[in-house]
């Protein structure tokens, strides 16, 4: 893993952790985000970790840019120090997979993608010897995903499942972009999930809808009322397999404010998560069922 | 006091200087292309510096006013008429109770700032008024103005008429617009010979050009450093594993066409960048119009920073003139 630095023009530091995705950059990104958050360095206006990087932007009147270079490099001397452990919280989010609604998206699309006859999820199967729908809803909602980033658009959560790196799941973006995603599509390109917040273009498989809004900006959705994104870096994501019934329940709940998220509160340790994976998750969504 | 908006124009909304705070989930910074515009805007017609004014894209809307407000035009060149008989642009007059503001076809630039005395009113979101229409956030109801919206306009000093800026202070981009870059952040990937052509080129203003970003075509695709692609980046030579995009970077999918994001940006993706656009040189790109020509400019953080300091005391210049 090798840290690299470069100016994004005279306002911006960017701060690659590593070329590469893995958890270890992941956690290097998230643990000199919140350093830098600490240290409160005059003239920062925006701290943004990404999946294996983070970006600062400042404000060069306040603070040159070469001095703020220095300040992020020390920052890093004693974030590689720190200890690979973090407070977060894990949240279940229910998914109807292959659901009418990106189902008739997908095949609105089908000449940009890499095979017309498949559906998303029998091709992203298939490219990764998983036994067919039933076996790609079992390797996805198995294990859960890091938050890795948020972004893109408002709140969308970038995710990164919680798996040795030969048991990710990998799939290419659609050849060319579609003009239309609908809104809370659970998506997938590279070695990345994803929920989209609100409708719009996009790239990534589609593989089914949650029910459960993460963006309100009007703050009406009950518990969107305090922050209008659900979603911040770090964050655990478990996905529960729903059926057409729970979907259709769900929604209707929502709406009339009687639906809150099932979370709980956990401390996820990197050296403990090493030793035994499978494990270890058990006991993060075993937090879910108040284990 | 209200405006009641008889045409809205072609994109008309509401911007201010915009909403630091939130990009690390996605929530860019929005307020208006051309912050100089905007700016001297609100100081002609006595508003705070950073007031909400309306930004009109290409076209202007057709606005009554129900009461009396000072009002100037700056940015694009889209002349102003009230009641019918025109007014000049970076230029304070008055509408009265009653009259219609309307504008002539756009002469120059691309972006016309809109201030009226006490400013626009709308509801403060996340610390500013400004409009993030992809997220439906802020403005006038999270969206462009439409025919019928009553827009609400503030309480506040209205400053008098014929306060104008002389036009050396007034900033537009020449032809081609020279675009200053800090050349970084992924400039690796491309070939040396790749990056003096991409100098070299001229480039012309795609129409795919909003508050998003801005597209660039007409130059010669790039040569890529060949590489085995990193663990999570994609296939594609201009993929990277999803990192955050800074305002103002140039990030270039395929190697083809250069696309600069600006105040709406998406705050982050899958594309390498092969620099940033200097702040200093930010509002120009929001007075350019589709098919202009461009030409990006090499320059050094030192250059960077001196260009930065001029911007500054050109603002200061527009102050001690008013």
């Amino acid at each position: 893993m090798k840290t690299r630095y470069s100016y994004g023009g005279d306002e911006h530091i960017f701060v690659e952790c590593d070329e590469e995705m893995s958890l270890e950059a992941f956690f290097k990104s998230l643990s000199m985000t919140s350093a830098v958050k600490k240290a409160r360095i005059k003239g920062v206006t925006e701290i943004c970790p990404a999946n294996a990087s983070l970006q600062i932007k400042f404000d060069p009147d306040k603070i040159k840019p070469s001095d703020m270079l220095k300040e992020l490099k020390a920052i890093e001397k004693a974030a590689n120090k720190a200890k690979h452990t973090m407070k977060t919280r894990i949240i279940e989010i229910p998914v109807l997979y292959n659901d009418p609604w990106t189902h008739e998206t997908l095949m609105r699309f089908r000449e940009r993608h890499q095979d017309p006859k498949s559906t998303d999820i029998e091709y992203t199967a298939r490219i990764n010897h998983l036994d067919g729908v039933d076996g790609f809803i079992k390797a996805h909602s198995g294990a859960p995903w890091f938050v890795s980033m948020v972004g893109f658009v408002a709140g969308l959560p970038f995710l990164y499942q919680m798996v040795d790196r030969k048991r990710q799941i990998q799939s290419p973006k659609y050849l060319r972009p579609r003009t239309d995603t609908p809104k809370l599509t659970v998506g997938h390109g590279g070695c990345f999930g994803c929920i989209y917040s609100v409708r719009g273009a996009g790239g990534y498989q589609m593989f089914g809808i949650t029910p459960m809004p993460i963006y309100d900006p009007n703050q009406k959705i009950k518990y969107l009322r305090d922050f209008m994104c659900l979603f911040k870096p770090g964050d655990i994501v478990k996905w529960k397999p729903i059926d057409r019934a729970e979907y259709d329940h769900t929604v209707a709940a929502v709406e009339k404010g009687k639906f809150s998220p099932r979370l709980a509160d956990v401390t996820f340790s990197l050296d403990e998560f090493r030793k035994d994976m499978d494990a270890y998750n058990a006991k993060l969504m075993g937090a879910l069922n108040g284990r | 006091m209200a405006v009641n908006v008889i045409k809205p124009g072609l994109s008309t909304t509401v911007q201010d200087l915009g909403r630091p705070g939130y990009y690390h989930i996605g929530i860019p910074l929005s307020g208006g292309m051309d912050r100089l515009a905007l700016k001297t805007a609100n100081l002609l017609v006595g508003n705070k510096e950073s007031a909400a004014v309306l930004e009109a894209v290409f076209m202007g809307p057709e606005l009554k006013f129900g009461d009396e407000a000072t009002v100037a035009v700056t940015g694009a060149e889209l002349p102003p008429r009230v009641d019918g008989e025109l007014r000049p642009t970076w230029t304070s007059f008055k509408v009265k109770k009653g009259q219609t503001l309307s504008f002539d076809f756009l002469k120059k630039g691309a972006r016309a700032y809109v201030a009226i005395s006490g400013g626009v009113d709308v509801p403060v979101v996340l610390g500013s008024r400004s409009t993030y229409t992809l997220g439906a956030l802020g403005g006038f109801k999270g969206r462009k103005l439409e025919a019928g919206d009553k827009l609400p306009v503030g309480k506040g000093r209205a400053a008098k008429e014929g306060r104008t800026i002389p036009e050396k202070l007034r900033r537009f981009p020449g032809s081609p617009a020279e675009l200053r870059m800090l050349p970084g952040l992924y400039w690796h990937r491309i070939t040396k010979a790749a990056g003096a052509q991409f100098f070299a080129d001229t480039w012309k203003v795609a129409p795919e050009a909003d508050r998003i970003g801005y597209r660039f075509k007409g130059g010669k695709p790039l040569e890529f450093v060949p590489r085995e692609p990193p663990f999570g980046a994609g296939s594609d030579p201009s993929n990277i594993v999803d990192a955050c995009y800074p305002y103002g970077s140039v990030q270039i999918p395929g190697g083809t066409e250069p696309i600069v994001l600006h105040r709406d940006a998406v705050s982050g993706g899958g594309y390498f960048m092969v620099g940033t656009i200097i702040s200093a040189d930010m509002d120009l790109i929001g007075q350019l119009q589709p098919h202009m020509p461009a030409r990006f400019v090499e320059v050094t953080m030192a250059q960077a920073l001196k260009a930065r300091k001029d911007r500054t005391s050109l603002i200061n210049k527009i102050r001690t003139s008013l």
